[in-house]
């Protein structure tokens, strides 16, 4: 297990949501990386002083009186009106991890720049998003139904474009967090591998940043019609330049329209 | 309502009325309004009662009442609630609790009750049904009716918040 994989998943350690395998994998890595120790540590200090800090509160008692009283006048009351069904919005989980294989060895490095703390936090979004029942929110290969799905989720509306026909077939869409604000996160497949396409609003003129890789992903990054655009994956470089390069190609077209 | 069934009821959803109120409170950030809200939300519940088929009932009323300080939430429009909880809420942290314990455990309880009061609802309410009320991811995803993908990254952001926010005061704390 990388630095990266364990930072991906010290919270649901914490929280006792890792399986087995994944734990002992987790714990055999904090033994040998001091890092991540002190990672780790953190994190455990904020859970135990949010746990030993943050008051509880009892229902006060006119609020139980009130209730009370609610309760005696539907006692009273004896209606035979059907009751409506509550339905759970209940979401099948299935908590089944599998391993992750693949990832290249390396040790974090300290974010230096702002540009390279987004592409930090892209990248950690991206191994996060690779966690069982965290790929997608809403399951789709259609564009007509992903793009709906973000409305209301977000203030604003992502581009979502199908690339099947050129090889990267669109997968699904997810809210997910980076730079402090909610974003969109489309997702899309070339074989095997994942592309976490995230998308966002920005005042920055159209332009690029140079690649990033890091640790055996590959980060691009442009910015285009007053959206920014962060995609990652462990792709190789040269196919998720052509996927970049679609994607800026049906930007220009729906555009042009 | 048939006697046995609201005797059900009661044994069902009654005893977390305490978790309810809590949840209320980090949500609503004021005492009334978080007493009008589970009002409401029980009320709403034993209408909806005859349809519970779980035998959960904490989380299934903490989504009821989570629900209902949404809506009064909405309705009432964030903006203008989102500056007026400081002070309030600070004096009010500690009304439930023996008043020298409190003052035992002083700034460091403000600080972190205060920065919680900070965060996004979205944020605060995976934290205090996670850290306070010890759900599970996927009790959680019932309560705020989100996918457990996105109750794990928003505790995993919420978090890096806090830690941004109390980073220095946390060594102290412990």
């Amino acid at each position: 297990m990388t630095c990266l994989d364990c930072t991906a998943r010290l919270d649901a350690y914490l929280d006792q949501e890792l399986d087995v395998v994944q734990r002992d994998d987790l714990e055999r890595h904090l033994e040998t990386c001091l890092e991540c120790q002190l990672r780790h540590e953190r994190y455990r200090a904020l859970s135990s002083a949010l746990r030993d800090q943050l008051p509880t509160y009892t229902a006060p008692d006119l609020l139980r009186a009130r209730i009370d009283g609610a309760m005696r006048a539907v006692r009273t009351e004896r209606t035979g009106t059907q009751v409506r069904r509550w339905r759970w919005t209940a979401i099948a989980a299935s908590l089944l991890f599998v391993l992750a294989t693949g990832y290249a060895a390396l040790g974090i490095q300290r974010p230096a720049s702002p540009q390279a703390a987004m592409a930090h936090e892209v990248l950690t979004s991206h191994v996060r998003s690779l966690m069982p029942d965290h790929l997608t929110d809403v399951a789709s290969t259609d564009q007509h139904n992903v793009k709906p799905w973000f409305d209301g989720r977000l203030d604003y509306s992502p581009p979502v474009y199908d690339l099947a026909a050129q090889g990267f077939p669109l997968v699904g869409g997810r809210l997910d967090y980076v730079g402090g604000r909610p974003v969109a996160a489309l997702v899309y497949q070339r074989r095997k591998h994942v592309i976490n396409l995230f998308v966002w609003p920005t005042a920055q003129a159209n332009g690029g940043t140079p690649e990033v890789t890091q640790q055996g992903y590959h980060l691009l990054h442009w910015t285009r019609g007053g959206m920014t655009y962060w995609a990652a994956s462990d792709l190789n470089g040269e196919e998720l330049r052509e996927f970049a390069r679609l994607e800026q190609q049906m930007d220009s077209v729906a555009a042009s329209r | 309502m048939e006697a046995s069934q609201l005797g059900r009821f009661e044994a069902a959803v009654l005893p977390h009325l305490d978790a309810a109120y809590t949840l209320a409170r980090y949500l609503m950030r004021d005492r009334h309004d978080a007493e009008d809200a589970v009002q409401d939300a029980v009320l709403r519940a034993l209408r909806h009662f005859g349809g519970f088929r779980g035998d959960d009932g904490r989380t299934w009323l903490l989504a009821i009442v989570r629900n209902a300080c949404h809506t009064m939430l909405h309705r009432r429009g964030r903006d203008a609630r989102a500056t007026e909880f400081d002070e309030e809420v600070h004096s009010e942290a500690v009304d439930t609790e023996d008043p020298e314990a409190a003052l035992l455990r002083g700034a460091a309880q403000e600080s972190v009750h205060h920065a919680v009061d900070r965060l996004p609802d979205e944020f605060r309410e995976v934290i205090v049904l996670r850290e306070l009320q010890g759900l599970s991811y996927k009790e959680i995803s019932v309560v705020a009716g989100v996918p457990i993908g996105t109750v794990m990254s928003r505790l995993a952001r919420a978090r890096q918040r806090l830690q941004r926010v109390l980073g220095p005061d946390l060594e102290e704390i412990r």
